[in-house]
C-alpha cells in the first residue's frame, strides 16, 4: 500500500519581480472595475450622468457598498 | 503560470458569481423590493412625487444584478489568484485546496465581515444621499485597515510558529486580530440613517441576504479554485496517481 499514499503537492514560490507586473496591470483592471460596481456615481463619478450607478443599483446595495 | 492563474481566478470568480447571483435573486430581490415598496409609500405620504426611473425595475433586478454581480466575482476571483500566486510556498507547507480555502477564509472576514460588522449593507431608501461621500469614505479606510490587520497578523503567526507551535501562534494572531480590530471600530465613527419607521425584519434580511451572496461568492472561489490547482498540479507531477500494480 506504499506506493498509494499521497504526497501533499507542493506548489512552486513565484518571485515577486515575476508576480509584480501582473499585480499592477491585472490588479488595476480589477479595481477598477469593483470600482465601477461598487462606487462610480456614487461619493466619486469617472462617467456623467446616474446610468451605471442605476444599472448596477441592485448589485450594490446587495454587495454590501453605501449607497443611497 | 501567472497569467494561467489569473485566468483561473478570472474563471472560478464568473462561476461563483453565477452561483451568487442566484443567492441575490432568491433571497435578496425580496427584500430590495420591500424596501422600495416603504420608500413609495413614504415619498406619497409626504406628497412627493416618486423619483424618477432612469433604469426600470425589471432591468436593476435582473440585468443590472446579475452584471453587477458577475463583475464583482470576477474580479474578486482575479484579485484572489493574485493573492493565492503571492501567498503559494510562502506560508509554509499546505496543499493548494487547504491554501486557497484559508485565503478565502482570510479575504471573507477581512473584506466582508469586519467592514460589514461595522458599516453593514444597508437596503434602497435607508441612506442619506447628501452623506454618500463621508459614508464610502468611512467604509473603504475600515475595509483597508482590516485588511492590514489581517496581513499583519498572518504574518505574525508565521513568525511565532517555530516558538509556539501553529495552533498557537494562530490563537495570538487571531485574539490580536479581535483586539485590534475592536479598537479601530471603536475609534470609527458610527452611521445610522436608517428612519424610524423602517421594518425591522426587513433590514435584518437584507443584511442576512447580503452576507449569504457573499459567502456563496467567497466559498464558490476558494473551494473551486483550491479544486482546479490541486487538480493541474497533481497532473503536472503525476503525485496523486498510484502506480500502477504489476
Ligand atoms: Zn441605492
Amino acid at each position: 500500500m506504499a506506493h498509494l499514499t499521497v504526497e501533499p503537492v507542493s506548489i512552486p514560490v513565484i518571485p515577486v519581480r515575476e508576480l509584480l507586473p501582473w499585480a499592477i496591470l491585472g490588479g488595476l483592471v480589477m479595481l477598477l472595475a469593483i470600482y465601477f460596481v461598487g462606487s462610480e456615481q456614487g461619493a466619486t463619478s469617472l462617467i456623467n450622468g446616474m446610468y451605471v450607478h442605476e444599472f448596477v443599483h441592485d448589485g450594490r446595495h446587495l454587495l454590501g457598498f453605501p449607497c443611497h | 503560470m501567472v497569467g494561467s492563474l489569473i485566468l483561473r481566478g478570472l474563471i472560478v470568480g464568473l462561476v461563483a458569481g453565477l452561483l451568487a447571483f442566484g443567492c441575490a435573486k432568491l433571497i435578496g430581490e425580496p427584500q430590495v423590493d420591500k424596501a422600495i415598496a416603504y420608500e413609495a409609500q413614504r415619498d406619497a405620504a409626504k406628497g412627493e412625487a416618486p423619483s424618477e426611473e432612469i433604469v426600470s425595475r425589471e432591468v436593476q433586478s435582473s440585468l443590472g444584478l446579475l452584471a453587477g454581480v458577475l463583475v464583482y466575482g470576477t474580479a474578486v476571483g482575479g484579485l484572489f489568484a493574485l493573492a493565492f500566486a503571492f501567498v503559494s510556498g510562502r506560508v509554509g507547507r499546505i496543499g493548494p485546496r487547504g491554501l486557497a480555502a484559508l485565503l478565502a477564509l482570510a479575504g471573507f472576514l477581512a473584506i466582508v465581515l469586519v467592514p460589514q460588522l461595522k458599516y453593514p449593507a444597508n437596503p434602497p431608501s435607508v441612506g442619506d444621499p447628501e452623506t454618500i461621500g463621508h459614508r464610502t469614505a468611512l467604509f473603504f479606510i475600515m475595509m483597508a485597515a482590516s485588511i492590514a490587520t489581517m496581513v499583519g497578523m498572518v504574518n505574525l503567526s508565521l513568525r511565532l510558529k517555530r516558538r509556539l507551535g501553529a495552533w498557537n501562534a494562530a490563537l495570538v494572531a487571531a485574539g490580536l486580530f479581535i483586539l485590534i480590530i475592536a479598537g479601530v471600530q471603536l475609534l470609527l465613527p458610527d452611521v445610522n440613517e436608517i428612519p424610524d419607521d423602517f421594518p425591522a425584519v426587513v433590514l435584518w434580511r437584507f443584511r442576512e441576504a447580503s452576507l449569504a451572496i457573499q459567502l456563496v461568492l467567497w466559498a464558490g472561489i476558494g473551494l473551486g479554485f483550491g479544486w482546479l490547482t490541486e487538480r493541474s498540479a497533481s497532473g503536472q507531477f503525476r503525485f496523486s496517481t498510484p502506480a500502477r500494480a504489476h
